[in-house]
């Protein structure tokens, strides 16, 4: 979503987009003239009348489940977007049974928080598991 | 002359120059504090409608109409920039 009008999301999808991904952006580029999406959301820069690099993480019941919100200059890691996702998911799927520790990755030791966990963390989760 | 301007990542802007306008009479200010909902993770998203640009067509998307789904929702400062 930017503040840019679907004609020049067409533009940009048609000339530039697509030479980049085959076929196109394959999700729905959203319109938000004046930023008032983005006013709510609380990304929009009013002195630059554009919106910052806001990413929001929304569940299946509608509800932020994370967000980050950067300045023009600086892009986004997708793949920490898509790790994330991952984590959310894996919790919801155990009804938040377990948790998912820093770095946690698919196929990664998680957490069974709980009165037995309490200190001993440690003794599981060891640190060299942040990193990949 | 029109000054060549530098492109950075977000849409180049201007705005209005010279003296600035009359400042309107001051009314006596109600104190009305803007109480804005800051978003918080936990709660519910805001639904909104937005027109957009989807394989080909224009639509209007509704945030609500991906209710059941996983949802990014990625704002950027402005086409042909990076994400």
């Amino acid at each position: 979503m930017s503040v840019d009008s679907v004609f020049v999301h067409k533009m940009w999808n048609d000339h530039e987009l697509s030479k980049m991904v085959q076929g196109g952006v394959p999700f729905a580029m959203l319109s938000d003239g004046g930023g008032k999406v983005g006013s709510v959301y609380g990304v929009y820069l009013e002195d630059a009348g554009v919106e910052a690099r806001g990413r929001f993480i929304i569940d299946p019941d509608g509800v932020i489940q994370g967000f980050e919100v950067l300045t023009p200059p600086v892009g986004r890691n997708i793949g920490e977007s898509f790790r994330q996702i991952q984590a959310f998911q894996h919790v919801r799927n155990s009804k938040g049974a377990e948790a998912t520790p820093s770095g946690w990755k698919p196929g990664k030791l998680t957490l069974k928080p709980g009165p037995d966990l309490v200190g001993k963390v440690w003794e599981v989760w060891k640190t060299g598991m942040a990193f990949d | 002359m029109a000054e060549e301007i530098k492109v950075g990542c977000a849409r180049p802007t201007g705005g209005p120059v010279g003296e600035p306008s009359p400042v309107p009479e001051e009314k006596p200010q109600q104190q009305i504090k803007e109480v804005k909902t800051m978003l918080t993770v936990g709660k519910k998203a805001p639904d909104f409608t937005s027109p957009a640009y989807h394989k080909g067509k224009f639509v209007s998307v509704k945030l609500s109409e991906y209710l059941g789904k996983w949802v990014i929702l990625c704002f950027y400062p402005g086409d042909f920039t990076f994400v």
